[in-house]
């Protein structure tokens, strides 16, 4: 067939086709909507685009002319994006329940990883802190003497409010503390991409540092301000830190051990449960500067109860990362 | 071939052709991006100035949001695209060219985290140009894929003229060739278009510039089988 009877016979379709993706491309309809008249009907449509993409099949081996076959290239390219587009919309209901279960399955199901994460930031941070306590002079080796002042300022037994110098404002320190950790968190995740390297690096300085810190501050007499502050936030933060290590060194794992697939198909299977885990600790990361901005820095409540309420938000946070979504788990 | 085009297969069984961005229009929506952010903060500096540390507060919130969250909601509800890539044309689907949902979005969003390593995207830039897609490493992981936007066909049609039959048989790279220059000839100038119409001297013999053009038109006409 010759393309001018072949654009004359089909012409029209294309030309149908087209008025309803413009239509629709425009206004996204909510399922169910009906389609104005005269415009071709909804359930036309699949068939008419598979059509278009019969013709632009028979084009190109025709050879008929470039304008032509780009015509009906960018035509089933269109109906492509409109048909497989369009998926349903994951509401509230979804995120919410990923929080309640999915979240917590995701982190038991990578336990290894999270176990090894965890192992890579507690363990020098408590290691430190307890080492510090037989030999204080150790931290000079780790921090600088002007960051170590700055730091027993915040925490000096003398201020109104605790980690923060008074002038601060509670909303102030909340955007800080999400600009801050939040992105600690995204760093530690995706230089999880080199190898891993990058989360291990992320979680053991952070893990050095706040052990570091914590420590000093014990040992020179500023526990009791210091961790009536951090009690509170210490379980949803840290925690999410180690989390976020764990879904970069789930990124790095595909690309050193991808299994029976190539390096980059194993990288967008594993990018998946990654982002996931990324997800739930961000969640936790707003949580955690939530609780660190308007309950850790104040000094109306006994040290006791402070320490009570962060004993209580661990409990908390380990038993839904344990227990919960085993329920539903079907 | 050497190009940019990326052919992806449908489920129809045709391959749907795209155009992939490289590193220079990507740097550009980039750089547009960031004006754009860097003149909100600007403006809302200048409001949330006013409302000491909750304004503070609010500000670092915003350009958290702006800065990670914003670009990833653009490119799901909002056509594919920041409005950098709004601007230059560009647009983020999947590999298999749906358009891209959040999961993906978020990731290659995430990304960029290392992207923008050591410094000015780095290993974005040296990712990029190490495999054929020109992809940086946040895409590489979500599996998404940057490509230009399809303007509209340009809508040249070959021009009217009495069929002529070729002197000689073409085959159909040759004829696709015919019909090709005939529909760009418009978009020429028209000493170009008579410079090319004197190339095929098989068909054009020894005729001049404009004859030879009108005479590849006439060609072309017969080829799409008009009378």
């Amino acid at each position: 067939m010759r393309q001018a009877v072949f654009e004359a016979r089909y012409g029209a379709d294309w030309e149908r086709f087209d008025t309803w993706l413009d239509r629709d491309e425009k206004v996204p309809r909510r399922s169910g909507a009906a389609a104005p008249a005269g415009a071709l009907p909804d359930i036309e449509i699949p068939p008419a685009y598979r059509r278009v993409c019969q013709h632009l099949a028979l084009a190109r081996d025709r050879q008929y002319s470039p304008e032509l076959v780009d015509r009906l290239n960018q035509l089933a390219l269109r109906g492509h994006h409109l048909l497989y587009g369009a998926r349903p919309r994951r509401g509230l209901a979804r995120g919410l329940e990923f929080l309640l279960a999915g979240f917590p399955r995701l982190v038991r199901e990578e336990g290894a990883l999270v176990a090894a994460a965890a192992a890579l930031f507690f363990g020098p941070l408590v290691t430190l802190i307890v080492t510090l306590q037989w030999h204080p002079d150790f931290v000079y080796y780790l921090l600088e003497p002007e960051s170590l002042a700055k730091f027993q300022e915040m925490y000096s037994p003398a201020n109104k409010r605790l980690g923060m110098r008074d002038a601060d404002d509670n909303v102030a320190m909340f955007g800080f503390y999400i600009w801050n950790n939040v992105k600690i968190g995204f760093q530690t995740f995706a230089t999880g991409l080199a190898f891993g390297l990058g989360s291990i690096f992320y979680l053991a300085f952070n893990g050095i540092t706040i052990g570091a810190v914590a420590g000093h501050l014990t040992q020179a007499g500023y526990g009791t301000p210091f961790w009536s502050f951090v009690a509170g936030h210490s379980a949803l933060e840290l925690v999410a830190i180690a989390i976020s290590g764990a879904a970069g060194l789930k990124l790095g794992g595909a690309l050193i051990a991808p299994g029976l697939r190539s390096r980059k198909a194993a990288l967008v299977a594993a990018a998946r449960p990654a982002v996931r885990l990324m997800y739930g600790a961000a969640a936790m990361f707003f949580a955690a500067a939530f609780v660190e901005a308007f309950w850790s820095p104040l000094t109306l409540f006994p040290p006791t109860t402070k320490y009570a309420v962060g004993a209580i938000l661990w409990a908390v946070v380990l038993g839904y990362l344990v227990l919960g979504g085993r329920a539903r788990a079907a | 071939m050497l190009d940019t085009a990326r052919r992806i297969a449908t489920p129809e069984g045709i391959e749907l052709a795209l155009r992939l961005a490289g590193p220079v229009p990507r740097a550009g929506a980039w750089a547009l991006d960031l004006l754009l952010r860097l003149a909100i903060l600007a403006v809302l500096a200048m409001i949330l100035g006013l409302l000491g540390g909750f304004g503070l507060g609010l500000f670092l919130l915003c350009g958290f949001f702006l800065e990670w969250l914003f670009p990833a909601w653009c490119e799901v509800n909002w056509g594919g695209a920041t409005p950098g890539k709004k601007a230059l044309g560009l647009v983020v689907l999947h590999d298999d060219g749906t358009p891209v949902r959040w999961p993906a979005a978020l990731a290659r969003n995430l990304l960029r985290a290392i992207d923008f390593l050591p410094a000015f995207y780095g290993f974005g830039l040296a990712a990029m140009l190490a495999n054929r897609d020109f992809k940086r490493l946040g895409d590489l992981a979500a599996g998404t894929i940057v490509v230009y936007r399809e303007g509209k066909p340009r809508g040249f049609q070959i021009p009217h003229a009495p069929a002529l039959a070729p002197p000689v048989a073409l085959t159909l790279a040759e004829q696709r060739a015919i019909l090709d220059f005939a529909e760009r000839a418009q978009g020429l100038t028209p000493e170009r278009a008579e410079e090319l119409a004197m190339i095929p001297r098989a068909l054009t013999g020894r005729l001049d510039g404009p004859v030879a053009a009108e005479r590849l038109v006439r060609i072309a006409n017969y080829l799409v089988g008009r009378k």
